[in-house]
């Protein structure tokens, strides 16, 4: 199809969008409207029932608890997809970078980089771990606090270089953390089983709202995601990276 | 004030739609996708919008807060922000191996299985 027809024939479709989705739009309520009743009633039960002050993660981790489940399930289905795709193909090899010049200096990285990298990683980390474990009390939660994590490591990436972390970073762990997390919101589902209740209730002891310790299976269900989000961030930075630096394409 | 947010929506869904259809790079059309699905996290955040509403978080409240914006639409906006990045990272994944086969980022370029039959 050339062109000018693919072009055309976009037109006339994005035409047809636009008019569908302007009389679909025409049908919501007014921008700033009142909440839903639904959000509403909510609000109201979400410290007395759940004694979580954080609604949206109470809404997230506990009423819709079970969309959550299968969403964590997407992302690591999306990370499994993607070591898949980018695992070294029949006429490819791995090897680690190495100097082929002998005797040519390689500029080491920059110290300003590096002391900014010295400095940020691990206030990433206590950035990160107090999002995971306050998402039921205050906004965060596991999925913003796993990426905050993740990002410490890339840090550490851009403070010295990709060899240098691919020698000391455990792989494996870092796998099993990205399954172990999607396998731990399971497994705290079936705790609401045990209890003789129906799968993801929270059976858990609810604590003092406001308190870190509070909301039942939501922090619990955070530090799982948490390490799901932050496993599989990871990974995926890796098998990126990888392709670029130890991955080698056949003769 | 509403036809002005709703506007941005359709005006993200079809502008990134149009990057798509004219796109010459692989990577470009990634990110036109990511483009038009931020369309549908901005129409989310402002279908829970509420004038003057604060966050759904009761901790720490002068106090009278008011009303508050709808935490479900917050919720879903989550799971929203996951599904553009594991997508994006997925169809990334499936440029750097349509580049290593063909050698080429532009699509018009790719060939099929059928062309390549002599």
């Amino acid at each position: 199809m050339s062109r000018r027809t693919r072009l055309t024939v976009f037109a006339v479709a994005a035409v047809g969008l636009a008019v569908a989705l302007g009389i679909g739009l025409g049908g919501l309520p007014r921008f700033g409207a009142p909440a839903s009743a639904y959000a509403r009633i909510l609000n109201t039960l979400s410290v007395p029932q759940r004694h979580a002050t954080d609604v949206v993660s109470a809404i997230s981790f506990d009423y819709r608890g079970i969309d959550t489940l299968f969403e964590e399930f997407i992302l690591f289905a999306a990370v499994a997809g993607i070591s898949i795709l980018l695992r070294p193909l029949g006429d490819e090899t791995r090897r680690l970078p190495e100097d082929q010049a002998a005797g040519r200096r390689i500029p080491p990285p920059s110290p300003a980089v590096g002391l900014l990298g010295i400095l940020l990683s691990p206030l990433l980390v206590v950035a990160g771990l107090e999002t995971v474990t306050h998402g039921q009390v205050s906004p965060g939660g596991g999925f913003q606090g796993g990426v905050v994590l993740a990002s410490a490591l890339f840090v550490v990436y851009l403070a010295t270089s990709y060899s240098v972390v691919e020698r000391f970073e455990p792989g494996a762990l870092i796998e099993a953390a990205d399954g172990a997390g999607a396998g731990g919101y399971v497994a705290v589902g079936i705790l609401g089983l045990l209890g003789g209740a129906a799968y993801l209730t929270n059976v858990v002891g609810l604590g003092q709202p406001g308190n870190l310790i509070s909301g039942g299976t939501l922090p619990i269900l955070n530090a799982v995601v948490g390490l799901e989000v932050a496993g599989g961030f990871v990974l995926l930075a890796k098998e990126f990276l990888d392709q670029t630096a130890v991955i080698r394409g056949g003769a | 004030m509403t036809v002005l947010a709703f506007g941005v929506v359709v005006w993200l869904i079809v502008i990134g739609l149009y990057g798509v259809v004219t796109s010459r790079n692989l990577i470009h059309l990634v990110v036109c996708i990511s483009v038009a699905q931020s369309a549908t996290d901005i129409l989310i955040l402002e279908i829970g919008y509420v004038d003057h509403g604060h966050a759904p978080v009761f901790v720490s409240l002068p106090k009278h807060p008011g009303p508050t914006v709808d935490g479900i639409m917050q919720a879903l906006s989550l799971t929203d922000v996951v599904l553009g990045a594991a997508v994006s990272a997925l169809l990334l994944a499936l440029v750097v191996q349509i580049h290593k086969r063909t050698g080429t980022l532009d699509p018009d370029h790719l060939r099929t299985v059928a062309d390549e039959q002599p």
